[in-house]
């Protein structure tokens, strides 16, 4: 039972951190972003060339995969995103435009990356085997990491004079801006943290999980499912998604592994109940 | 008067009255040989993508090879290859689609689909518009009669998922074993014959149950419990290229020290890549460019096929031979071309050289024992071990 808990822990992280950007930018733009996964696995590739085929430093290769998402999530809102939601008061317009861009991104990375499975070699070599517990020490820094990158979010979004400006967009645009907060800088930064926050992941875990070309898709609903879960737009509520959804899976996967595939088919019919009692999630409030 | 100007212009004249009759010479001597249009229906994009990629660019290396060095002579005529290609997305409904494009392109010979699905999916389409496909996908009832236009284009693994656990269970003492597969119809399906020739073979089966989503990305929690029951062997049936180093890695991390085997073909690049070390030892089915079996046209092949694409996958040492059988069958056969029953007539008699194998190997249709007809490649069931970044044969066998 130890090894299902250390498990699900460690998974909880994971999803967490990748449920984080996706929350960001609704909460700003009130865009799903469904180029999410897309974005975690060009975050992936880009660790993999700059670490796994260049040798450069680990730390090099995820700030090259932060920083180039930061700038095409930068360069998105500017001149898809914000052109869109000017000239149109509908919203699926921005859900096409990201769907849009899911399958352009999922293109480019193939043609880019070719449709093999990459992945580089360990930052830490090892396996902790204790207490019941069998955990690689990669996984354990990931997931240390993932957490030290959730707490310092966390902090930003709280303390910072970006964060405050971003909080206050998120709950009421309309009065951000008659206060002063420029909406459309601050919606850049915002959708730039957010693509920032799926490569950083991506490229995190390439060390662990590898990546290939036709990942995204099923990245991106994971992290949908997790923010269904603690309420979209809300950061705790990404937070409690992901560690309740990596919780789940593992114990599912345990305790239900005699029944075949039911895992997920049991996490679904749940969230249908629990969506249907509380259609905002666990922390989603009604306005959004 | 000649000046600067003039001698320019007179130059860029020149250049270009050279690469028109250049390019009019070139397409005079591709008009001489007439095109022979072969098919390709598969996935190139998703998960997946790797299976129809390996493929795909199998058919274009082979197809750029014969072009390159005049063409293909069937009959009284010489043909240019031209591969016509159809992304299904491991869809079936686009997958019908896809076949439905080949037939309105007057396509008779198409490689694909991939998946199981898809291959039962285009059937109707084939048999009502003359087309011969060459599914790598195992369900029988498209190789046994009633059905005639599918030919299995490699090694079902319920013809060497037997062969591999009973070199197992005598070589290296096998005795328990546990299967795990990926919640579709292709891995579910050859689980299960997995599991009835691991039984037939008297091993113990610990573990058949356990399935995953195929996009998932850690395994540590699919294998804990099957680690725990400590089976001799785990077999990860039909896995993806994609899975396969993530499962042997989260397995081995676990602590398992058993055996790891799979029926399907698999990238030795991707294996090390993805699990390094912990790979060495894992068994899967090959082809033939292993150094012990491949001859100096493999060799080429390989070559051809990194110039072209960059870079080489091992999957392509079996899919390198559809298009071969059927440009051979045709040679055979040329009023095959335009008439598959023709083709039909010349399968259960041909037989060539078979120019990937060192040797006096053979191209032969064969599956009468599986399928009641001879609705198979005969492609070489290369065991392979992984060592070090690279397969090693374990044993070869055949089919019948």
């Amino acid at each position: 039972m130890e090894q299902v808990i250390a498990n699900g822990l460690y998974l909880g992280a994971q999803y967490a951190l990748i449920a984080l950007g996706l929350t960001l930018i609704f909460a700003l733009m009130n865009v799903l972003n469904f180029a999410h996964g897309q974005m975690y696995v060009l975050g992936g590739f880009i660790t993999y060339t700059v670490y796994g085929q260049l040798g450069l430093p680990f730390v090099v290769a995820l700030l090259a995969s932060g920083v180039t998402l930061a700038v095409i999530g930068a360069l998105m809102e500017k001149f898809l995103f914000r052109t869109v939601i000017r000239r149109s008061h509908r919203e699926e317009s921005t859900m096409l435009l990201a769907a849009a861009t899911a399958f352009f991104f999922d293109a480019v990375i193939l043609l880019l990356f070719g449709e093999k499975q990459r992945g580089v070699p360990k930052i830490v070599k090892g396996v902790f085997n204790d207490a019941g517990i069998i955990m690689p020490y990669d996984r354990i820094v990931v997931g240390a990491l993932a957490i030290v990158f959730i707490a310092a979010f966390v902090l930003y979004m709280q303390y910072s004079r970006v964060g405050r400006a971003m909080r206050a967009l998120a709950q009421d645009r309309v009065a951000a801006q008659l206060m002063g907060v420029r909406v459309d800088r601050y919606s850049m930064i915002g959708f730039a943290m957010g693509a920032m926050l799926a490569g950083v992941v991506g490229g995190l875990l390439v060390t662990i999980t590898g990546v290939n070309s036709g990942i995204g898709g099923p990245i991106s609903i994971k992290a949908f499912l997790m923010v269904m879960i603690g309420g979209a737009g809300v950061v705790g509520g990404a937070i409690a998604g992901g560690f309740i959804l990596g919780m789940m899976e593992s114990v599912g996967l345990t305790v239900l592994r005699e029944y075949g595939d039911v895992t997920y088919l049991v996490i679904f019919a749940a969230l249908m109940v629990f969506l249907s009692v509380r259609p905002n999630g666990l922390m989603g409030k009604p306005w959004g | 008067m000649i000046n600067r100007r003039s001698t320019l212009k007179s130059m860029a004249l020149g250049a270009v009255s050279t690469l028109a009759l250049a390019a009019l010479g070139i397409s005079s001597a591709q008009a001489e040989n007439k095109e022979l249009k072969i098919g390709f229906v598969g996935v190139t994009s998703g998960p997946a993508a790797a299976w129809g990629t390996s493929n795909v660019r199998s058919m274009q290396t082979r197809a750029a090879w014969i072009n390159e060095t005049g063409g293909v002579k069937i009959g009284n005529d010489t043909y240019n290859i031209n591969i016509v290609t159809f992304d299904d997305q491991k869809d079936p409904k686009r997958a019908i689609a896809g076949m439905e494009k080949m037939a309105q392109e007057g396509v008779h010979y198409v490689v694909g689909p991939n998946v199981d699905d898809g291959a039962a999916a285009v059937r109707p389409v084939a048999e009502a518009n003359g087309i011969i496909y060459f599914p790598y996908a195992f369900p029988k009832a498209l190789y046994q009669k009633p059905a005639s236009n599918a030919v299995l284009g490699m090694i079902a693994n319920y013809q060497s998922g037997p062969a591999i656990y009973k070199y197992l269970k005598e070589n290296k003492g096998v005795k328990k074993i546990a299967f795990v597969a990926a919640n579709e119809s292709d891995p579910l399906s050859q689980r299960d014959s997995g599991v009835e020739a691991a039984k037939a073979l008297g091993l113990e089966i610990v573990a058949q149950n356990d399935t995953y989503q195929n996009d998932t990305r850690d395994f540590t929690p699919v294998l804990t419990p099957i680690v725990a029951l400590k089976p001799d062997l785990l077999v990860l049936s039909g896995v993806a290229p994609a899975n396969a180093p993530l499962l042997i890695r989260a397995a081995r991390e676990l602590g398992y020290e058993g055996l790891i085997s799979t029926e399907t073909a698999q990238d030795a690049k991707v294996l090390e890549e993805g699990a390094g070390e912990y790979a060495n030892g894992f068994i899967s089915v090959g082809g033939a460019s292993t150094p012990e079996i491949a001859s100096d046209a493999m060799k080429e092949f390989v070559a051809r096929y990194t110039k072209m694409f960059g870079e080489y996958n091992d999957e392509s040492n079996t899919k390198v031979y559809a298009l071969e059988y059927i440009i051979e069958t045709l040679k055979a056969d040329p009023a095959a071309i335009n008439d598959v029953a023709e083709f039909k007539k010349t399968m259960d008699s041909f037989s060539a050289p078979n120019p990937f194998l060192k040797g006096d190997a053979k191209l032969s249709y064969v599956g009468t024992t599986s399928f009641g007809q001879k609705r198979q490649l005969s492609v070489p069931m290369v065991v392979n071990e992984y060592k070090d970044g690279a397969f090693q044969t374990l044993f070869v066998g055949s089919v019948d």
